[in-house]
């Protein structure tokens, strides 16, 4: 009984909440790359650089927000990369994605090491507070679970509708889908085929980085090697359980997190007959289980992964 | 029609692919409310031509004029779709060039609207989409995914999106192709209507009697080449076809043999394929050894399907097939190689070799299992080499060597290592599928020689070809594919080509003659 009784507590579910806000910013970046037929597989390294950047531009001395803007800027960089090689020069998008995962992660710590040779614990910032809004927080249950989480989380529940709405009420959103889908059918109606995608790919690209930037900035309040963690990895998975769809996304998202804070908690309860590292697979499993569920039915953008070429025969 | 001043003027558009001069110096003037056609085989050129005005492609030399509106003409900005839109040109491409994830509104306003907007609705598109079917009388349902629409009604979306900028100029390239009969009486009404309300009509084609119903004038191209432009009123149907092959006949190098056993024997065979390009309709087709068979076609008439049936890759649905004398007993590629048929495929580069694989190990790939090329289940490279050494040598492949991935060699080469690999099985029935489309003259001149070696040698060939030279040249006896069907013409002796594209064209052997 106890374990379901962990259904209930509003700590579980603020919890759930603050575990899925990187994932959030992560599909979104994933969705929005692969919508324009570009799978980005720098996702990864791409984290850790939002992470490293964000947390190092506010140690030296700048404000949280311009802190995610680095961040944020960071990420588009090596987005750029990624999109010069997979757009106009169409290499595989496999290999440049793995590529950029490996460069900007090795980069960061290079960074972070080479800024501070000396240091043995890592230094810390002031993180983003929790917010505390006029009677939205103090609403039971909703209050806690919502509105005491960091303006990170706030922000990203806010741009699942932004990226809603662009990919759905916008022109530039009707040109991504369509470029993703058919990039003939956007050279033929006189749009540019490459400005779409790499503009797509440097801004999803950002949003992968404040995924990353929430680590060092809000969850914790300073940066560690390997604390992406496969973060990354899940959120190409939980695009295509989203259908790459936003609000599906923030489903995923939600769910990863909810998995998460469980296998914390079920390891206190039940921990002594099972390994940890049993419940530490779980939220991976599930996610698994739960892609298997929905890959089958995916809608995939059909121009994925293929490059193209202006003229070619 | 022509003495309206023009709306766009192609001048002098020259266009190469490599060694492949796709277009030669064309001419072409356009007026308002006129539909031309342009007709030709493939490969004459056609849609590279509309692919240069619509700014796919960019044109070696020559340009592409449209009417500035104020009575002169200006040039047009090469390479650029979007140019080619905004002075008016619109292109319903063979292929749609449609999102399928898209509504067929979004896709007609795909590009219209400014891409940074964020606010306003699609009200006033809605309705100019909705003013425009109904005065053209292309219904279609604009909320539908494409994904959902049928292919004509994907080509009406894609004739709007056209018309909703406002086109004076409107390329259809093979617009019946993908339709039924019905579906393109309906389409050459719409056109009609267009045209008279002073649309200018380029109408890519290669079917005769449609160009002959829907036009005003038609442009013959030929080998990239415009061979001819008439009024359709005055236009002879004989002269026209005789236009579009050609005239020229190489000279016969094929030395009389008197045929021998039949190898393959098709009786009443039906292939139900996925749609009727890939499908056969009571085909009955007799090839003995010693004698070249040419099947002659337009493209996407059934060609497919025999092929794929001859090589023993699909299986058939109704008739009877033999083989040496013998009814089939598996479909299946091995037990056909197996029983001595080579085949040479239509498409080199993705169904002959395996480009990442060395040029020794696609000569042994087929019948890797034979004694000579392995050694107690163990590839014998030693002998793989050796073998492709003398294929090499003796097939001229000009290639770096028998361990350069095949990838590398050009299409020409590529067909010689096949011929080797294939030919020297000396197989009983050959299957030759466009054997020589897009070489040189020196590569099709080998391929030629080496095809009528086998026969002499004592094969039987099943040539399928949409080349009529090389079929007069090569075959004993011609067959007309059309609609999958099969039609015995005769020795190209007793034939001209006109007759044979007649037939080609759905016409019957005494219709024709």
């Amino acid at each position: 009984m106890e374990v379901l009784d962990i259904l209930l507590t509003v700590n579980f579910w603020a919890a759930s909440v603050r575990i899925a806000t990187p994932m959030i910013f992560g599909v979104l970046g994933a969705l929005v790359c692969e919508r324009a037929g570009v799978l980005n597989l720098g996702i990864e390294g791409i984290f850790t650089a939002g992470a490293m950047a964000g947390w190092m531009a506010v140690w030296a001395g700048a404000d949280l927000w311009t802190g995610v803007a680095v961040a944020a800027a960071a990420g588009g960089l090596f987005g750029l990369i990624h999109a010069i090689l997979t757009v106009p020069l169409g290499l595989s998008q496999h290999v440049s994605g793995i590529g950029v995962t490996l460069l900007a992660s090795s980069l960061s710590y290079f960074i972070y090491r080479t800024a501070l040779p000396d240091v043995t614990t890592p230094p810390r910032i002031a993180p983003f507070r929790p917010v505390d809004i006029p009677v939205l927080s103090d609403l039971p249950f909703i209050g806690p679970v919502l509105f005491q989480q960091t303006p990170l989380t706030l922000l990203a529940f806010v741009l699942v509708g932004v990226v809603a709405f662009v990919l759905y009420r916008t022109p530039l959103g009707l040109a991504i889908r369509a470029v993703g889908d058919n990039p003939a059918s956007v050279e033929a109606q006189g749009l540019s085929v490459h400005a779409l995608r790499m503009g797509a790919v440097v801004a999803g690209s950002g949003l992968m980085a404040m995924g990353g930037a929430f680590l060092t900035m809000s969850a914790f309040d300073a940066f560690f090697f390997g604390m992406v963690n496969g973060r990354g990895w899940i959120c190409i998975a939980l695009t295509v359980f989203a259908s790459w769809r936003p609000g599906k996304a923030l489903l995923g998202a939600l769910l990863f997190g909810a998995f998460d804070a469980f296998q914390v908690r079920l390891q206190t309860e039940v921990g002594a007959f099972l390994p940890s590292q049993v419940f530490l697979m779980l939220p991976y499993l599930l996610s698994i289980a739960a892609l298997v569920a929905v890959a089958r039915k995916a809608d995939y953008p059909r121009a994925m992964l293929t490059p193209w070429f202006k003229g070619q025969r | 029609m022509t003495d309206r001043p023009p709306v766009l003027v192609l001048d002098g558009i020259t266009k190469r692919f490599g060694p492949l001069v796709a277009n030669d110096c064309i001419e072409l003037t356009l007026a308002p409310g006129e539909i031309v056609a342009l007709l030709g085989e493939n490969g004459a050129g056609k849609t590279t031509l509309m692919n240069i005005l619509f700014g796919h492609y960019t044109a070696d030399a020559g340009r592409v004029r449209v009417a500035d509106g104020a009575g002169g003409l200006s040039d047009l900005e090469p390479g650029s779709p979007g140019a080619a839109l905004a002075a008016g040109i619109g292109m319903v491409h063979q292929h749609f060039t449609l999102a399928e994830n898209l509504t067929g509104l979004e896709n007609i306003v795909l590009g219209t609207e400014p891409v940074l907007r964020v606010w306003g609705g699609r009200a006033e598109a809605r309705a100019k989409a909705a003013r425009l079917m109904r005065e053209s009388g292309l219904e279609v349902d604009l909320d539908a995914r494409i994904d959902q629409l049928t292919v004509g009604e994907r080509q009406r979306v894609e004739i709007l999106k056209a018309l909703y900028r406002d086109v004076r100029v409107l390329v259809l390239d093979e617009p019946t192709a993908v339709l039924t009969p019905q579906e393109a009486e309906g389409l050459f009404a719409v056109l009609r209507l267009l045209a008279a309300k002073g649309l200018a009509v380029v109408f890519i084609s290669h079917k005769l009697g449609e160009v002959l119903a829907v036009s005003h004038r038609i442009a013959v191209l030929r080998a990239g080449r415009k061979v001819g432009e008439l009024e359709t009123a005055k236009a002879d149907r004989r002269a026209i076809a005789d236009l579009m092959v050609g005239r020229e006949v190489a000279a016969s190098r094929r030395s009389p043999l008197e045929p021998g056993a039949p190898v393959l024997e098709l009786d009443g065979v039906d292939v139900a394929g996925k749609d009727a390009r890939r499908s056969l309709h009571g085909a009955s087709l007799l090839v003995r050894a010693r004698e070249i068979v040419g099947i002659a076609g337009v493209s996407g008439n059934g060609q497919a399907a025999l092929a794929a049936l001859i090589a023993g890759l699909a299986a058939p649905d109704g008739g009877r097939m033999r083989l040496n004398g013998r009814p089939v007993a598996r479909h299946d590629s091995r037990a056909f190689v197996e029983a001595g048929v080579a085949r040479v495929p239509e498409d080199r580069h993705h169904d002959g070799v395996v480009g990442a694989m060395s040029v020794a190990e696609n000569v042994a790939i087929e019948d890797i299992r034979a004694k000579g090329f392995q050694h107690w289940g163990f590839i014998d490279f030693a002998a793989i080499r050796s073998r492709a050494e003398a294929a090499i040598r003796d097939y001229d492949v000009r290639c770096p060597g028998p361990d350069a991935p095949a990838r590398l060699l050009s299409g020409g080469n590529i067909q010689k290592l096949i011929l080797a690999r294939v030919l020297e099985r000396d197989p009983r029935l050959i299957l030759a599928n466009q054997p020589t489309r897009g070489l040189d003259v020196g590569a099709q001149a080998e391929v030629h020689r080496r095809l009528l070696a086998a026969r002499e040698r004592g094969a039987g060939v099943v040539l399928i070809s949409e080349d009529l030279d090389e079929l007069f040249a090569l075959s004993d006896r011609i067959v007309v594919i059309h609609a999958g069907r099969l039609a015995e013409a005769g020795p190209p002796e007793a034939l001209d080509r006109g007759t044979v594209g007649l037939m080609m064209a759905g016409h019957g052997r005494e219709d024709a003659a």
